[in-house]
């Protein structure tokens, strides 16, 4: 009762708190009174045995319980006030706190939405993706018939579906384009256990062939094209020249076949042929959901054993195959996981550089309070009590950092996501939910306790006598020491991310300045389908082509151009097996592999590429003539040691001997950096109008066009588009770009993290020199009286410079010291990211150092400036 | 201004107890006692007094009411209730225990 009492009527409380403190008071003084002592003599005599009747009744409030919120409010109200009293501090103190806590937001919202949060699926720790695994490959896509072996004899799965991507030519309502598009197998949605938005998902009698053409759409793409409109089912989808009839849609959820937006059975696939050979692994991509209770090891020994007994059965296709399974989530997510924690550590040091620096701000501020912090003391305050105010300002400032810095990331997420090279997997899973705020909030609590922390304990430590004395300029000391913590602190850190930012930017350098093997400078690529109304003659297809090339060649600016399957440094590959000698080898196991450029004459000379003995591809290599082949340096060296491989034999499977023409420099396909360590490195090149018919069919799909242009190739695009949409418009390209965005794409993830570990370093390196400015001014406005002393016994204004810069120089070298060690111990971290420089590159870390003792004497001068211009008489009689 | 007093809390609140489980009492007249039967022993500074009046108080250990005192004037009167006289009883033969305990350390050593 007393509690809720002290709360409602709180007057009545304190006056019957006054009144029984005042009857005890009384009744001593009576007593003493009696004893024979004078009234007032008597009247201090009780004060003094009672002891502080303030503090007592503090206590007594306290004991009552309810003081705790009573205080907050009171001390919210109080740090409200004061706040507001320094609008200027208060900004300068909210803001900075803003941009560290919005930095810290922004990249754990990515960090939250692409490793943290759970995949959209029912029961998502169940799914798990299945690959492929042998000599040459870690993981790699799937052959069909083994899919249907695993989903026939496995003991662990409750199912197992295959899918691929695909692209369409999507024509018949409006303007024809290529969209990107997934052949799925019909138990696919129930594996995941995804309901269709609307309409129905498969059935396993359509995923067959010769079955009625069925397709599904995206959610997107029902909007885009079809407004939402219910009556979209059994509506006909007109697809490479097809009509599909609409069964259902796909929630936006399903993000497993993204970008896909159309979605037909696997079985109805028209490449359909390459389901059929144990020889190909077509990208088919398995996804499993685990027996409930079935552990990954126990999934992955079963298949162990499955893959066993078919390498036994097809020896000369399985041998030394086996599976790999990794949980869905990461496969998604892959290897961006080590990027995303780099970040994330990267831009705590920045927090913890603003938590200094606000740290620091406060510190200046409390010697400004100090006679109101004894005027409290003097009133019973109690030192607990003084800390818990100054926590709560500091906490306020914190979470008003917080709310800003809140803000800040959710306007800086979508341009940070648009930034992500290639994509972030599960980028529509990154945004401001319930753990962000959670995280917002707890950073900001944190933030808030971490930077009031030490100017609360040393506002609180007062003398009485000193601070009451007006202007005593004694008792500073320790705050001047615990300034110049934090700043050494804040420039030790700041080097860290310097040095990785520097890191970075010396290895984008050095791969810059790879050489690709080939010009990139004027090359633009795109990817070209032929009209879905061509049929499917392989002459026609050859001539269609041959058609498309040459109206090509003929625009004005394009110097040659070429057809070809693959192309460098695009992230795609295209193995192919080969022997060069006798016999073939017992097993696909052990045959060699290849690169496969598979291109028409014109393809070296238009990509830059040298050729470096025999002759290349011209327009006599056709159907009808002798099959010839091109091989690269590599597989020069690895297969023709000291001879000349010119006139020499190679035999590729299913095509036949081959008669080597030419060698080729060798490309860096698989990126400037990754190209050395690849497993497949040998390189060879077939020419396009010599692959057999059945191949020629399936080029009709799409195949990408290489131009060398005389100027910039952007340039070119409408023109070029033009000309290879030809008579019917219906040959769509996409796709486009060139050949330099294509290295520059292959860079990109290490531009994205060069470019914010760039900006966190330069955050970084502005708040320790505005932390240095402000302990180096503060400590001369301290020390004009000694400085004017000092001029006014001769000391030269080079001499005051010297000192004030000296003092700011201990303090970045202190930093530097102990940044230099931990920067040798992190840097590591990041060196799966570097290429060509260790983590310790001393020319980086001399460089940063450099760089940070700069930017400290810079920021020393401007005090130091002001401090020469002391004029020793005004200090002196300041005083 | 130094902690006023020296004294455990714990011990306070039973010297407390035990003082008003003899009669009600205000603040003063508690504080008298204490010095008394003590033999001036424990010197507490008579203001601690009360937070610990006003924390037993909460526990719903003692209870006051306002009443005229011996001069006729408002005073506030503390007295024990049930489970404050059962506190008393389990906390005094604790500490009967513990002080015996220590003495024979004591004695033995």
């Amino acid at each position: 009762m007393t509690r809720l009492r002290a709360l409602f009527a709180k007057n009545q409380v304190e006056r019957e708190l006054d009144d029984e403190l005042r009857f005890h008071l009384e009744k001593q003084i009576e007593v003493n009174v009696a004893a024979g002592m004078r009234p007032e003599e008597a009247r201090t005599a009780a004060l003094r045995s009672f002891g502080g009747v303030e503090q007592v009744k503090e206590e007594c409030r306290e004991a009552w319980g309810l003081r705790f919120i009573e205080i907050l409010i009171q001390d919210v109200r109080y740090g409200l006030r004061m706040l507001a009293k320094n609008p200027g501090f208060t900004a300068v103190a909210v803001l900075t706190l803003a941009l560290g806590i919005g930095a810290n937001t922004a990249i754990f919202s990515v960090v939250n939405g692409v490793l943290l949060r759970p995949l959209p699926y029912p029961e998502p720790d169940r799914l798990v993706r299945i690959y492929e695994r042998s000599a040459q490959f870690n993981v790699m896509s799937v052959a069909y018939p083994n899919f249907l072996d695993w989903e026939r004899t496995n003991r662990s799965f409750a199912g197992l579906a295959a899918y691929r991507g695909e692209s369409f030519n999507f024509t018949g309502t409006g303007q024809p384009e290529q969209i990107p598009g997934a052949v799925v197998a019909a138990n696919f949605f129930s594996v995941l256990d995804v309901k269709p938005l609307l309409g129905r998902t498969f059935t396993s009698d359509e995923d067959r062939q010769g079955a009625n053409p069925v397709a599904m759409v995206s959610e997107g793409l029902w909007k885009r094209r079809f407004g939402s409109s219910t009556a979209v089912l059994g509506k006909s989808l007109e697809l490479d020249g097809q009509a599909y009839s609409i069964v259902g849609i796909v929630p936006r959820d399903c993000r497993l076949l993204d970008p896909a937006e159309a979605i037909t059975p696997l079985w109805q696939w028209r490449r359909r042929m390459q389901l059929e050979s144990r020889e190909f692994h077509p990208g088919i991509q398995v996804v499993g959901r685990l027996k409930p209770g079935v552990s990954l090891a126990q999934a992955q020994a079963d298949m162990d054993s499955v893959a066993h007994s078919l390498a036994q059965a097809y020896p000369k296709t399985n041998e030394g195959q086996g599976t790999a399974i990794v949980p869905l989530k990461n496969a998604i997510v892959g290897d961006v996981r080590a990027m995303l924690l780099l970040l994330q550590a990267a831009v705590g040091f920045v927090v913890l550089i603003v938590c200094a620096n606000v740290a620091n701000l406060f510190l200046a501020r409390s010697v400004a309070r100090r006679r109101e912090v004894a005027v409290r003391v003097a009133v019973g305050a109690s030192r607990a009590r003084l800390i818990r105010q100054f926590l709560t300002e500091s906490v306020i400032v914190g979470l008003a950092g917080g709310a800003l810095g809140l803000l800040l990331a959710s306007w800086g997420i979508p341009p940070l996501l648009a930034a992500v090279p290639g994509g972030l997997p599960r980028r529509e899973a990154v945004g401001l939910d319930g753990s962000v705020l959670l995280f917002t909030l707890a950073v900001s609590l944190l933030t808030g306790i971490l930077f009031g922390l030490a100017p609360a304990f040393e506002s609180s430590r007062s003398d009485l006598q000193e601070a009451l004395k007006e202007g005593g300029r004694s008792a500073v000391g320790g705050h001047r020491r615990t300034q110049s913590v934090f700043v050494v602190s804040e420039v030790a850190l700041a080097l860290v991310l310097l040095a990785g930012a520097g890191l970075m930017i010396r290895t984008v350098q050095r791969l810059w300045d790879v050489n690709p093997g080939l010009n990139p400078q004027h090359v633009l690529t795109m990817q070209v389908a032929l009209s879905p109304t061509l049929p499917n003659d392989p002459s026609a297809i050859r001539i269609a082509w041959h058609q498309l090339l040459d109206r090509v060649r003929n625009i004005p600016g394009v110097e040659s151009a070429a057809v070809t399957i693959l192309v460098p440094l695009s992230g795609d590959d295209n193995e192919m097996s080969f022997w060069t000698s006798g016999q073939p080898p017992s097993s696909m196991a052990q045959m060699p592999v290849a690169l496969g450029y598979i291109t028409t004459p014109g393809y070296l000379r238009t990509m830059g590429i040298p050729l470096l003995r025999g002759r290349s591809f011209t327009e006599q290599d056709s159907e009808s003539s002798l099959k010839v082949v091109m091989i690269d340096e590599v597989l020069a060296t690895h297969f023709f040691p000291g001879q000349d491989p010119v006139g020499q034999q190679l035999q590729l499977a299913g095509f036949g001997p081959l008669e080597i023409i030419g060698v080729a420099g060798h490309v860096k396909h698989w990126g400037l950096d990754a190209d050395d360590s690849a497993k497949i490195r040998d390189q060879l090149y077939f020419p396009f109008f010599q692959i057999p018919d059945q191949f020629m069919a399936q080029s009709k799909m799409g195949l990408r066009l290489v131009l060398r242009t005389g100027s910039n190739p952007i340039s070119m695009v409408s023109a070029v588009s033009r000309q290879v949409m030809g008579l019917g418009r219906d040959q769509p390209v996409y796709n486009v770009g060139s050949m330099e965005q294509l290295i520059a794409g292959s860079l990109a993830r290490r531009r994205f993290l060069r470019m914010l570990l760039v900006i966190f370093a330069g955050l970084a390196l502005t708040l320790a020199a505005i932390g240095i400015l402000g302990v180096i001014s503060y400590s001369v406005s301290q020390r004009t009286h000694e400085i004017g002393i000092r001029m006014a016994l001769g000391a030269e204004r080079r001499d005051v410079l010297k000192l004030v810069l000296g003092r700011g120089l201990v303090l970045a070298l202190s930093g530097v010291a102990i940044g230099l060690v931990a920067a040798l111990g992190l840097t590591h971290f990041l060196a799966s990211m570097l290429y060509g420089i260790r983590p310790a590159d001393p020319l980086t870390l001399i460089g940063v150092v450099i760089l940070l003792l700069g930017v400290a004497l810079l920021a020393s001068y401007i005090p130091a400036r002001r401090a020469t211009k002391v004029d020793p008489m005004v200090a002196l009689r300041y005083e | 201004m130094a902690k006023p007093t020296d004294l455990l809390q714990g011990t306070l609140d039973l010297l407390i107890l035990k003082t008003l489980a003899l009669e009600p009492m205000h603040g003063w007249g508690i504080a008298q006692r204490l010095r008394q039967i003590s033999n001036d022993v424990l010197q507490v500074q008579q203001g601690s007094l009360y937070p610990a009046l006003h924390r037993l108080e909460r526990q719903g250990l003692i209870a006051a009411t306002w009443r005229a005192s011996e001069n006729n004037r408002r005073a506030k009167y503390y007295e024990l209730t049930p489970a404050g006289r059962k506190r008393l009883e389990s906390e005094a033969s604790s500490w009967q225990k513990l002080s015996t305990a220590i003495a024979q350390v004591l004695e033995s050593a």
